[in-house]
């Protein structure tokens, strides 16, 4: 049963990538976890292709990282400016609209 | 009259389109505002080419043609009710456009040598512009709602224009107080045109005038009363006349045209549009006639203690509009429109020559101050005057001629309409409610006394003896070298007024002069011009009876300025004015403290209303509206102060909600 294996890697994954979400007060590795969480489904689709066949699920892998790409462009230059704002990227200090 | 009609909108739109251009090019342009040649040209010839359309509509009409109507487009419809924006030529509205255009495009003249000094000298020729077009608006309108739009517009510009210099913060209330008593008219007014709808349907003259007979006694009265304050508020009667002597606080030429010789006389002109209708009731006519006589009577005596000049004027116009409301009340619509056209001719001429006066002494104060002394006097007050007729040879003549017309000495101009208006009034004194129209008729034979009088009064003290200003003033010595003659742009206005004030009465010489001597004639010619747009009363008095009243208003009104010039000649004008009121005693101090009028409208109506509105009306508004709007806004600020604590505004607690969320889920789907 190969697949137990991929998916328990998937799985494991996705709880630490989870778990520094929740925990973690940098953005940066808050980013990086949520980046992990993504590529663990990626995992996921890739092993259940493989699996059953269906080519699908690579395709839509490939367009997934495409896009995560792009996002983590987007996400680091935000994470940029908010430290030139801010000097700090500590998620808890970043609290301007807070009551 | 069809073919011709189409010519009506233009003479309404070229005061627009002159308005416009000044308006716009001076609020745009710094440089334009200086090219004062070119604004006060466009200007005026914006009013003159009208003039000219109306001349020419004038020949093309005869005192047969049926009034004809042009409707540009619906201005507003509403379920059944539609008004266009709709022009109505006849022979009423004709002879108003062109005493508004004739007598308006003289005075814009005039005002370009007048005004030539001052800094908002496109703004003045915008707004003249804008008030001719509004003026306009209300006589040719062929519906009461457009008469109404001019009706406001009037006010609008008075508005503008008595409070043009409006730095100057007096003058900037006295435009106030033109508009709030004019607002209080425009009020009344609007009322009877709810009702006047409400019964016939239609706001057009042609359907009100038809449909007369739709109408019962009591909402003939009632609706009729309205009009009348309305008109009370427009023409300067009592109860609402006592904004038009404070709106002298504008530029002269604006007295002239519009406190003078047009706006005022709005109110005429709708009694009279609307005359069929107000035949329909005596008691309406007798309160239209009681106001009158009561106005000319009180605004006589008030003006005969004025020494501002013109102070002097405006009580005289007041006075003069009261004579026009007792013709309309005798039901003497002819004569009331021969007045307001007379009395457009010698009472511009005497506002402009007042102008000429004012301006003379302005020169005299600015040349003093230029030699360093700083001096300070009243350039409008009649005692710095005294003399002038050396130094302003044109103004003087004009000035005189001016005033024997108002005076009603034959045959200038103000004779022939105060007489026709006089005998009108006796002739009501045959009919219903003679014996007070006879009552009505003495009172203003008084009041034709008085006019002459202090007419008189003011040409003697202003024009007549020595130039009093050196010995009231030690620094003023030798001022009189600096009085000079206005340029020859004014005083050609002034002459050219002065001569329609001898001419202008021939246009309704009355019949019987002549018949008396041929046995019939024809020769009122305004009175046949208007024979179809108004419903005069019948003429019952014999010519005896006529030639009687003739002599008598002539023998009054000569009697009124022989006593002036015996009281007034060589500078004797304050020491008369002390004979007077001690002569007069308390009645002179009643006189002089202007009836107390403002100061009864200040304490019985103003104040009360102030205070009302700081105990109750501030206090309700305070607490009972604030209050109940502050409750609910507490009411939501505590309900979020409360829920707020549920939105921590951290991310990583929110995603634990979603991680919370997601397990729940996954352990229902799988364990159920």
């Amino acid at each position: 049963m190969e697949m137990d294996w991929y998916l328990g890697l998937s799985a494991v994954l996705f709880t630490i990538g989870v778990i520094g979400v929740l925990t973690r007060k940098n953005a940066i590795v808050i980013f990086m976890c949520a980046e992990l969480m993504l590529n663990s489904v990626n995992l996921t689709l890739v092993s259940f292709s493989a699996q059953l066949g269906d080519v699908h699920g690579q395709i839509l892998v490939f367009f997934a990282l495409c896009v995560a790409a792009a996002e983590a462009a987007v996400g680091l230059a935000i994470i940029i400016a908010i430290y030139r704002n801010n000097l700090t990227v500590d998620v808890t200090k970043i609290n301007l609209l807070r009551w | 009259m069809d073919a011709y009609v189409h010519l009506v909108p233009w003479i309404v739109l070229i005061p627009l389109a002159g308005f416009l251009f000044n308006g716009l090019l001076g609020l745009s342009s710094g440089s334009f505002r200086e090219q004062k040649n070119l604004i006060g040209g466009v200007a005026t010839l914006a009013v003159f080419i009208p003039f000219l359309l109306a001349l020419w509509l004038f020949f093309m009409m005869s005192s047969e043609s049926e009034a004809a109507t042009v409707s540009l487009f619906t201005w507003i419809e509403a379920g059944s009710f539609t008004t266009d924006i709709g022009y109505r030529l006849d022979q009423l509205s004709l002879l108003m456009t062109l005493v508004v255009t004739g007598v308006g495009a003289l005075i814009h003249f005039y005002a370009i040598g007048y005004m030539s000094g001052d800094e908002g000298f496109w703004k003045f020729f915008a707004f003249m512009n804008l008030f001719i077009f509004a003026m306009l608006n209300l006589v040719l309108a062929d519906n009461m709602l457009l008469l109404f739009l001019g009706w406001e517009g009037v006010g609008l510009c008075s508005y503008l224009l008595i409070g043009f210099w409006y730095s100057d913060m007096a003058k900037s209330d006295a435009a106030k107080k033109a508009f709030l008593y004019n607002r209080v008219g425009d009020f009344a007014f609007l009322i009877a045109m709810f009702m006047i709808f409400q019964i016939v349907g239609s706001l057009r003259f042609e359907d009100i005038l038809a449909g007369t007979t739709l109408f019962t006694t009591d909402q003939v009265f009632l609706i009729g009363a309205l009009i009348l304050i309305g008109a009370t508020g427009k023409s300067a009667q009592i109860p609402l006349f006592v904004w038009l002597p404070d709106a002298m606080a504008g530029p002269t030429p604006v007295s002239a045209l519009i406190h003078a010789a047009t706006m005022v006389t709005s109110g005429i002109y709708v009694i009279s549009r609307l005359s069929p209708f107000f035949m329909q009731s005596p008691e309406l006519m007798l309160l239209v006639a009681v106001i009158g006589a009561f106005t000319a009577i009180i605004a006589a005596t008030i003006a005969l203690t004025r020494y501002d000049i013109k102070a002097v004027l405006a009580y005289s116009t007041v006075s003069q509009l009261g004579f026009m409301f007792l013709a309309l009340g005798s039901g003497a619509y002819v004569a009331a429109m021969f007045h307001v056209v007379t009395h457009a001719f010698f009472k511009a001429c005497l506002f402009l020559g007042s102008g000429s006066v004012i301006h003379a002494m302005h020169h005299v104060e600015h040349k003093l101050h230029d030699e360093g002394k700083h001096v300070h006097f009243d350039p409008q007050d009649m005692r710095n005057m005294g003399g002038l007729r050396k130094y302003l040879p044109d103004t003087y003549k004009t000035f005189l001629i001016a005033t024997i017309a108002i005076a009603g000495i034959p045959p200038l101009a103000g004779f022939f309409s105060k007489d026709e208006i006089l005998v009108m009034t006796f002739n009501a004194g045959m009919g219903t409610y003679g014996a007070v129209y006879i009552g009505l008729w003495a009172m203003a034979l008084i009041t034709a006394f008085m006019t002459a009088f202090y007419m008189f009064r003011l040409t003697l003290g202003t024009f007549h003896g020595e130039f009093r200003l050196p010995q009231k003033l030690a620094e003023a010595k030798g001022a009189e070298k600096y009085l000079h003659e206005s340029p020859f742009t004014m005083t050609s206005v002034l002459w050219v007024l002065a001569g329609l004030s001898i001419v202008g009465g021939f246009i309704g010489i009355p019949n019987f002069v002549v018949a008396t001597f041929t046995g019939t004639a024809d020769v009122n010619l305004l009175s046949n011009w208007l024979d179809k747009t108004t419903m005069d009363a019948e003429l019952t008095l014999s010519k005896l009876v006529e030639w009687f009243l003739l002599f008598g208003s002539v023998l009054v009104a000569a009697f009124g300025i022989i006593f002036a010039y015996r009281l007034f000649e060589g500078d004797q004008l304050e020491a008369s004015d002390a004979r007077i009121s001690e002569r007069f005693g308390a009645l002179y101090q009643v006189w002089n403290e202007k009836y107390k009028i403002d100061e009864i409208y200040e304490g019985g109506i103003v104040r009360p209303t102030v205070r009302f509105s700081d105990r109750v009306l501030a206090v309700f508004d305070m607490k009972g509206i604030d209050g109940f709007v502050n409750f609910v806004a507490a009411m939501v600020r505590f309900a979020g102060g409360v829920a707020r604590y549920f939105q921590t505004g951290l991310i990583q607690s929110y995603a634990y909600g979603i991680v919370l969320g997601v397990i729940l889920v996954i352990f229902m789907l799988l364990f159920r």
